[in-house]
């Protein structure tokens, strides 16, 4: 059957070659610990040829010759920054994080050194608290339209009327089912726990990233899932502690395990969700009908941008439908902007998983900023993961 | 007299300077700044505000799964260590022949050229469900799964700490002087009790050191329990990483760090002691 040694291979030569990178890169999965690298701070020279292309004249002065923004691995397309790197002259060097958290703690410790970053909507207010971040000059992002954006995903870049962040791109928290493995059908976050503990025993993941894993396990009882009452999370601790003995893992790492067949469903973010779902059709993306998460990455800028002229250059260049069309196809994920959807291919907008039907997204949540600070339910995490 | 004692005075202090200058910038003012900290409290955003109190500590039970598995994972990842590390050291010192000798121990140290995260993520698929299990479907036994099982994490810890175990038996086996095992033999001793009166005993020394050594860095383990254990078992290097990186509570991160620093220094002390008194008032230098 196997026509090449290499078709019986765990994983294929290139295949592991990437995920090395990703690793070098400081990353294993989105909001995966960087600490497995020691490093956590990683960086990728993205412009490798810092200093040797001449800088073209029209750019010069104002832009400086480079800049570095601070976002999420395989976020972006990387043809973005090529180009904006022919057109300005400015070479973007691109650090990749793996938590939200992880952001804040080096932007709190000051001269990170970044002119744009790519925060989720739940960080901002903190951000804007602790006077990180500062509203943005629309008169220099020209190409950003706020008539065509979704109101929905941009409302928590604007505090006050003022404008500190706009939109990249939204996407949701669900879960994937490898259906070969689990052929009963599924549409709730109630038969997510159930079958983890029966059916999907041994082989179920759910998220290292306390946001998520406790507010969809409140979902299970269609609690809030930024929910702070002590006998809501007693609850949901109660459900988790049960359910522990019978996880594959608690990672959110879960694309490996999924494609290997080790795992056969796992709490899921969009992207990752399209993307198994586009690799292994068997594996289907599910949306609680019960709720949970909707959320939106934003770009900002940071009060202490070492260059702010080149931030908001490549802010503006990012906020041009025709280039933001080329980050939506690279990433997989959903767009906030009409005018970036309208140039988006059929069969991306009919893509379930990117663009889920509105009674789904009706009872979704955005998590809030309480939830992701809040002491007690980094312990219950703590509790969970011991246990 | 006076001017060769400065003279001397300055070696020493070349000699040393550097090394101490390091483990100033880099040991202990770090070590003093995680005990500031351990006395603060979290802010309310996460984060370290000035404060007296000795919460953090109080607070420390809160983590007692974490310890308990990091008590019971570094002595046993230890002992599994040595007995695979014993018959190979063994093998390497007393047995190969001389001009393989080398090219052995080269095979020994080889793997540390690579990172142990990217071993360590190698693992991962020759365990996950395309590597051997794939391999045991073909012969018949289907959907076995050997990732994310206690039997995993042990594997990794025996293979990433493998060397450090090997290295100094091998030394302290190597200088063994051969008369003493044929003094041994002549007097009567099976080969038994050769090996457990002469060789064993005259390499405690080696053996604790690896032991010490690999249990010390056990103490701290968090990345192989994480990719090989799936993150289902909690150590304090887990809780650790979460306390820094994740809920942002560095005051009782730091609290715990303390902690596992002096659990540390006791458990060298009590190793050395130990030692100390296995191998007959000798010496022991750890590290």
């Amino acid at each position: 059957m196997s026509k090449s040694y290499r078709d019986g291979l765990p994983i294929s030569p290139e295949n592991f070659v990437d995920q090395l990178m990703r690793l070098k890169r400081g990353s294993i999965g989105r909001r995966d610990f960087l600490g497995l690298t020691g490093l956590g701070i990683a960086t990728a020279v993205m412009a490798r040829e810092i200093g040797i292309m001449p800088t073209p004249a029209f750019a010069a002065e104002s832009l400086g010759d480079r800049m570095s923004i601070a976002t999420w691995p395989n976020y972006h397309d990387p043809a973005t920054f090529e180009n904006f790197k022919k057109d300005t002259g400015v070479a973007v060097e691109v650090n990749v994080f793996g938590s939200n958290e992880e952001m804040l703690a080096k932007l709190q410790a000051g001269a990170s050194g970044w002119s744009l970053f790519v925060p989720t909507n739940y960080t901002i207010s903190t951000y804007k608290k602790l006077g990180i971040i500062e509203p943005l000059e629309m008169a220099k992002l020209p190409n950003f339209d706020g008539s065509q954006e979704d109101p929905r995903f941009t409302g928590e870049g604007t505090i006050d009327a003022v404008t500190y962040a706009v939109p990249k791109n939204w996407g949701t928290t669900g879960f994937a089912v490898n259906t070969k493995k689990l052929t009963k059908p599924m549409t709730s976050w109630k038969e997510f726990w159930d079958t983890a503990m029966a059916e999907g025993d041994s082989r179920t993941m759910v998220h290292d990233y306390q946001l998520t894993t406790i507010g969809n396990a409140l979902k299970y009882y269609g609690y809030s899932f930024n929910s702070l009452k002590q006998d809501e999370l007693a609850k949901a601790e109660e459900l988790l502690l049960k359910v522990k003995p019978h996880l594959f893992a608690v990672s959110s790492d879960y694309q490996p395990g999924m494609r290997a067949g080790d795992a056969w469903m796992t709490m899921c973010w969009t992207n990752d969700g399209a993307q198994l779902h586009r690799d292994i059709p068997e594996i289907a993306y599910v949306l609680g009908k019960e709720g949970g998460e909707i959320w939106t990455d934003f770009y900002a800028i940071p009060k202490d941008a070492p260059n702010k002229p080149a931030g908001y250059a490549l802010l503006n260049y990012l906020m041009n439908p025709q280039v933001a069309v080329k980050e939506h196809l690279a990433n997989g994920a959903p767009s906030t902007d009409a005018r970036v959807n309208k140039l988006l291919p059929k069969e991306v907008l009919d893509n379930p998983i990117l663009y889920p039907a509105a009674d789904l997204l009706t009872p979704l949540e955005f998590g809030a900023a309480a939830t992701l600070t809040d002491p007690g339910r980094a312990e219950l995490m703590a509790r969970f993961k011991s246990a | 007299m006076h001017g060769s004692r400065l003279r001397k005075n300055l070696l020493t202090a070349m000699l040393l300077g550097p090394a101490t200058a390091w483990l100033v910038v880099f040991l202990v003012l770090p070590f003093i700044a995680i005990a500031v900290f351990s006395v603060g409290e979290r802010a309310p955003e996460g984060g370290y505000q000035a404060a007296f109190t000795f919460a953090q500590y109080a607070n420390l039970p809160a983590r007692a799964t974490a310890f308990w598995n990091t008590m019971v994972l570094a002595p046993v990842g230890a002992l599994a260590c040595l007995l695979v590390a014993y018959p190979v050291a063994y093998y390497l010192a007393l047995r190969a022949p001389q001009r393989w000798r080398l090219i052995l121990l080269a095979l020994v140290v080889i793997p540390f050229w690579t990172s142990l995260l990217m071993r360590t993520y190698a693992w991962m698929y020759v365990l996950g469900g395309r590597g051997i299990p794939a391999l045991l479907a073909y012969i018949g036994f289907e959907d076995v799964r050997l990732i994310n099982t206690p039997g995993a994490v042990l594997l990794g810890i025996v293979y990433g700490y493998l060397p450090l175990m090997i290295l100094p038996i091998y030394v302290s086996l190597e200088r063994l002087d051969r008369r003493l095992l044929e003094a041994s033999a002549d007097l009567g001793a099976t080969p038994l009790s050769t090996f457990l009166g002469v060789t064993l005993k005259l390499s405690l020394p080696g053996v604790m050191t690896g032991f010490s050594l690999v249990m010390i860095l056990l103490l701290g383990e968090y990345l192989i329990p994480t990719l090989l254990g799936g993150g289902k078992v909690f150590f304090i290097g887990n809780a650790l990483v979460d306390l820094f990186l994740q809920s942002r509570n560095w005051p009782f991160g730091s609290a715990i760090a303390i902690t596992l620093v002096l659990v540390s220094v006791v458990v060298l002390i009590a190793a050395n002691r130990i030692s100390t008194r296995v191998s007959g008032a000798r010496r022991v230098d750890l590290i």
